[in-house]
């Protein structure tokens, strides 16, 4: 068996409001899977329970009290929950990507260069990585006549593809996906289900929430039911 | 990123009197790092701000920079005239007023000229091809060339004083409050265009403000302030989406979106 991307173990997370008399807000404890190059692994549970938190643990956006969060980068493997900041930073930078539900616009930039960053960032040349924005935005169905402009004034569904193109344009061996098809048509998350069967095939490690039970089917090897790690809190 | 830090500062502070402006402050910056301070009116973030650009002289503890060579200098072992150096080539420092940041009664290209002729440029063809090279960078017309910055609007001016920093390609710059002031439009545009310049030039940042939004768009990592202290340090979205300190969360909870 090949050594995990992803290994959580024993992660205990508890939110204090302060502004609440520091009321105490349990989320998980002894938190712990692995992913493997290759597989999509969906949390699983109901509303509340933690998923989202998981993810964003995962990602190092959500500090965590206890536990382990290794994610394998090259020959070396990195703790995110001790990882110094700018570890963090390249980390997100090389091996984990994030899909978030909603995409947080940048202002005056337009959708091309949006989805274009990432790879530019890799030093991609800009022309390249405008064109091969431009090919996954064409394949997600978005009319060339949005491409050029912010998408703030985007719909929800035209905003999550512009966010799914961003977070799937470049090569990150680890992808952590928060509801990646929630307001798309059945003919955008067939594209979606697809782009994600080819990541899966490039041997990207993919952990996600995916509440569309057929989206899950179809992508997703196993799911991991957070409920266990709620209670547990 | 490189692996050694451009700047230093070691148990800063600085008392006015008996009155305490910042204590005990320790930081890094890296090349290519944007790190914001932020925290309210009087939480210490301008005095910080003012001793790391040694517009202030510490009461207690020190500045170091890694200088061109490769040497890390303690600020306060410079002399006059190699910290005025530095002020001028090295580093960039873009103040909240326009006005102060800037000649009002020079020209455009002078404003940005002035700067390039400081490192030794002089011919003169030279000096107004790249000032208008620059001025068309921060998007201001190239007909404004010859115009003093009292004809142009608080967004032109600030762009303006953006140009006149960068001009000389410093690998420092520090911010103070650099969209306070202007309509949120303008901003939008005036953050835009630093985000994009930061990244392109490669450029490490310290800027001060007490506009989360503005922080999340911009830095990579975040030390928040109070009371002349710094009570939180981490990377920006985790500062932001996961405050732990009871003043950070009072601060994130206070602002409608960050």
């Amino acid at each position: 068996m090949s050594e995990p991307i992803l290994s959580v173990a024993g992660v205990a997370k508890t939110f204090v409001l302060h502004l609440r008399e520091g009321a105490r807000l349990p989320v998980v404890s002894g938190a712990g899977f692995q992913l493997l190059a290759g597989e999509c692994v969906a949390l699983g549970g109901p509303s509340g329970a933690g998923k989202s938190s998981v993810l964003k643990m995962v990602y190092g956006n959500y500090r965590v009290d206890a536990g382990h969060i290794r994610v394998s980068e090259g020959g070396e493997v990195v703790d995110v929950a001790t990882a110094d900041p700018r570890r963090l930073i390249r980390l997100r930078a090389h091996t984990m990507g994030y899909v978030s539900q909603f995409l947080r616009v940048i202002p005056r930039v337009g959708a091309l260069d949006v989805v274009a960053e990432p790879l530019v960032g890799d030093g991609v040349a800009r022309a390249e990585a405008t064109a091969r924005a431009g090919a996954l935005l064409a394949r997600l169905n978005l009319p060339e006549r949005l491409w050029q402009l912010p998408p703030a004034t985007f719909s929800g569904g035209e905003q999550q593809r512009v966010n799914i193109a961003r977070g799937l344009i470049a090569h990150r061996p680890l992808l952590l996906m928060d509801e990646p098809t929630a307001s798309l048509d059945a003919a955008n998350r067939q594209v979606v289900v697809d782009l994600i069967g080819e990541k899966k095939r490039a041997g990207v490690a993919i952990l996600g929430i995916f509440h569309d039970a057929e989206v899950r089917e179809a992508v997703c090897d196993r799911v991991i039911d957070v409920t266990a790690f709620a209670q547990a809190a | 990123m490189s692996e050694h830090p451009l700047l230093i500062a070691e148990g800063l502070g600085k008392n006015y009197g008996a009155r305490l402006g910042c204590r005990d402050v320790s930081l890094e910056v890296y090349p290519g790092e944007v790190l914001a301070v932020v925290g309210e009116s009087g939480s210490g973030k301008s005095t910080l701000l003012g001793l790391l650009s040694t517009e202030l002289t510490p009461t207690a503890g020190r500045v170091s920079y890694r200088l061109r060579d490769g040497r890390l200098a303690d600020l306060s072992t410079l002399s006059a005239a190699e910290r005025r150096l530095l002020m001028r080539t090295d580093w960039g420092l873009i103040r909240q007023n326009p006005a102060d940041g800037l000649r009002m009664a020079v020209s455009a290209g002078g404003n940005v000229g002035e700067r390039l002729m400081a490192v030794g440029w002089r011919h003169y063809g030279q000096i107004r091809a790249e000032a208008l090279d620059w001025l068309a960078k921060v998007e201001i017309a190239g007909d404004r060339i010859d115009d003093d910055p009292r004809a142009f609007s608080g967004g032109m001016r600030q762009r303006l004083q953006i140009a006149r920093n960068l001009v000389t390609r410093p690998r420092l710059v520090f911010m103070d409050e650099p969209t306070g002031g202007l309509d949120v439009s303008v901003q939008a545009r005036l953050l835009d265009l630093i985000r994009g310049l930061v990244s392109d030039l490669g450029l490490a940042v310290i800027i001060v403000t007490h506009d989360l939004a503005v922080a999340r768009l911009l830095s990579h990592r975040m030390v928040v302030m109070r009371q002349g202290r710094v009570i939180e340090t981490g990377l920006t979205d985790q500062v932001l989406d996961d405050p732990r300190e009871p003043y950070t969360q009072l601060l994130v909870s206070s602002v409608l979106a960050a």
